[in-house]
């Protein structure tokens, strides 16, 4: 066996026979097994073994410290009549729709001001991705201060410097005004997102196709319509999905500011599952509210495979 | 160059006032608006009380006596070294994990190609739509039993649930662009499976990596609902959870420190995020596309 430290012998034409080990893991169907090992192992017992139980859980009255029996559906009926809890469910769809609407609405936009030739695109584009990089509760107690009932700088700027108000808003003091507040700052947090993930769609769209609409005599908004938005459409219909799951599950930003009040009106099914099972220590209403929320997203995931498989359709079936 | 310039010229057909209405005033709202918060934290952490709370006599938007106090207090008074070390060994150890699994899984979806993968691939995609918010109550009992509750290795467990989905789509995209001649070459050489992924295919697929690398550095450094949930002595907090849970007491705010907190968490993943910006948006943008 050439040792490695003599410099002298660069190539040793004798090659080991390849032992057991090499032999098998030159089996595909053992490198297989092997290879999915990890990743498949680690999704099965933290993911797919947890959604499963926590079905189970909304099942039984299992507390902190105390396991559970079958309790049929008296988590569910006891939440049919829980005002709270419609509430919640009412603020989440509110939320999401909300959000998601504006977050795409100044999204587009900003992906189409990107998009035209304007300096230092690529620090702009950088820049604009801190509200979507930094964690999000830290951001969120930016807002918090933001809101603030006696310090508020935009209470400040809309009194004292442009006298548009007499009286300092109280943004998380009523309802209404913390469930705006909110979805101003989930907007915040969204709108780097959607504009960065739909300016790649839009730099996919060959400048040729303007440029014979323009020969043809198209207006701005004729362009937008007839050649921006259907070519946009197919990763416009992703990001929506992910964007929607992920406002509708949302917890981290209510959390942070609200915690659910004032009277509960800004808890989300999230944070009210969170609360009920975890400090309070009903696991079994808790995952009973968890669980609520799966139909909604099975309905955005049907969503995004459609929108998928529509995209298959539009390039001839050459996208595998 | 030019050939693009004169693009814009044409495509835009617009005077110039016209464009600073259209384009320039709106982007310099846009990023006004998105990057006041980042502002308003600075300055609020380098602010002593007297002028934070006194909006008459100092204007709110400057600074005019700046301070350190609020962040000698959050360093040397609070356990903030001990929470950024947490959060750094939770952040770099979940990420290191993921990777491993997640090349190996995509390599063998992508790659190997046996019966089955596009289903495997398929599934792994939907578990990337399972959100945390459904998974933390289960998850929660399970970590109680496994007798992890309070210990870091309960996030760097739970936390490949959303890291591999991501990463292996991301890595799937990547090991898509190499040419599969590559490979072949190196079979008929006689190297074997694992050799191939070793010493032809990860070394193609670095920049893959590195963008699978530091997102998922940042979504765990962000991670907040399990940290939340699974963690309870004060000293194991990641940043995000202790400065909302550790430094907010009473119902008076110290939104000194408070401020000062934000910005010393976040600066780690905002200085991470300007050393591979390209990275990131390739990978956020690649990873929507696939």
């Amino acid at each position: 066996m050439a040792d490695t430290t003599t410099a002298a012998v660069p190539w040793n034409p004798k090659r080991a026979a390849p032992g057991a080990l090499a032999r098998l893991l030159d089996n595909k169907a053992f490198l297989v097994f092997l290879c999915l090992l990890p990743a498949v192992g680690l999704l099965l017992v933290f993911l797919t073994y947890p959604l499963g139980l926590g079905i189970w859980l909304a099942f039984t009255d299992t507390h902190i410290g105390r396991g559970g029996v079958f309790v049929g559906f008296e988590n569910f009926e006891s939440l049919w009549y829980d005002n709270v809890f419609w509430n919640a469910v009412f603020y989440t769809v509110f939320y999401t729709a909300v959000a998601t609407v504006l977050k795409f609405g100044l999204g587009l936009w900003l992906a189409l001001l990107l998009n035209e030739n304007v300096p230092f695109k690529s620090l702009i584009r950088a820049i604009i991705l801190m509200p979507w990089i930094v964690p999000t509760v830290l951001s969120a107690i930016a807002f918090w201060w933001m809101f603030d009932a006696q310090f508020s700088i935009i209470s400040y700027v809309l009194v004292d410097v442009l006298g548009w108000r007499t009286s300092y808003i109280d943004f998380l003091g009523t309802p209404w005004h913390a469930r705006w507040s909110l979805v101003f700052a989930n907007v915040w947090r969204g709108i780097p997102f959607v504009a960065i993930s739909l300016l790649a769609g839009l730099q996919t769209i060959s400048p040729s196709l303007y440029e014979a609409a323009l020969l043809d005599g198209a207006s701005s908004w004729q362009r937008f319509r007839k050649i921006t938005a259907p070519l946009l459409a197919p990763i416009l219909s992703v990001v929506l999905t992910f964007s929607v799951l992920f406002t509708f599950t949302d917890f981290q930003l209510v959390y942070a500011i609200t915690r659910g009040g004032p009277i509960n009106s800004t808890h989300l099914m999230a944070t009210l599952a969170f609360q009920r099972g975890i400090p309070g220590g009903q696991l079994g209403e808790g995952a009973a509210i968890a669980v609520s929320m799966i139909p909604f997203l099975i309905l955005a995931t049907l969503f995004s495979y459609f929108a998928l498989s529509n995209r298959k359709w539009q390039q001839g079936g050459s996208d595998e | 160059m030019s050939n693009s310039t004169e693009e814009g010229a044409i495509l835009s057909w617009q005077s110039a006032p016209r464009r600073l209405m259209t384009v320039y005033l709106p982007l310099a709202l846009f990023v006004f608006v998105l990057l006041f918060p980042f502002y308003w934290m600075t300055i609020t952490t380098f602010k002593p009380n007297a002028e934070l709370y006194d909006y008459k006599n100092f204007n709110p938007f400057w600074v005019v006596h700046p301070t350190l106090a609020n962040i000698n207090k959050l360093l040397f008074e609070t356990a903030y070294p001990r929470w950024l070390m947490t959060t750094m060994l939770v952040a770099v150890c979940s990420t290191v994990l993921s990777i491993f699994a997640s090349v190996l899984a995509a390599y063998a979806i992508q790659r190997l190609r046996f019966r089955g993968s596009n289903v495997v691939g398929l599934a792994i995609y939907i578990a990337y739509l399972v959100p945390p918010s459904i998974l933390f109550i289960p998850l929660a009992t399970m970590v109680f039993q496994l007798g992890l509750f309070d210990s870091p290795l309960a996030l760097i467990l739970t936390y490949p649930t959303f890291l591999i989905p991501f990463c292996t789509w991301l890595l799937i995209g990547y090991f898509k662009s190499i040419p599969y001649e590559l490979e072949e070459c190196a079979l008929i050489d006689g190297a074997s499976r694992l050799q191939i992924l070793r010493r032809i295919t990860l070394p193609l697929a670095v920049p893959g990596l590195i963008s699978a690398g530091i997102f998922s550095f940042t979504l765990s450094w962000n991670e907040f609902i399990y940290a939340l949930a699974f963690i309870s002595s004060s000293e194991k907090k990641t940043v995000p959870v202790a400065i909302l849970t550790e430094l907010v007491q009473g119902d008076v705010y110290q939104w000194g420190s408070l401020m000062a907190g934000s910005l010393l968490g976040s600066l780690p993943v905002a200085i991470f995020y300007s050393f591979f910006v390209d990275y990131y948006v390739s990978s956020l943008t690649g990873a929507v596309k696939e």
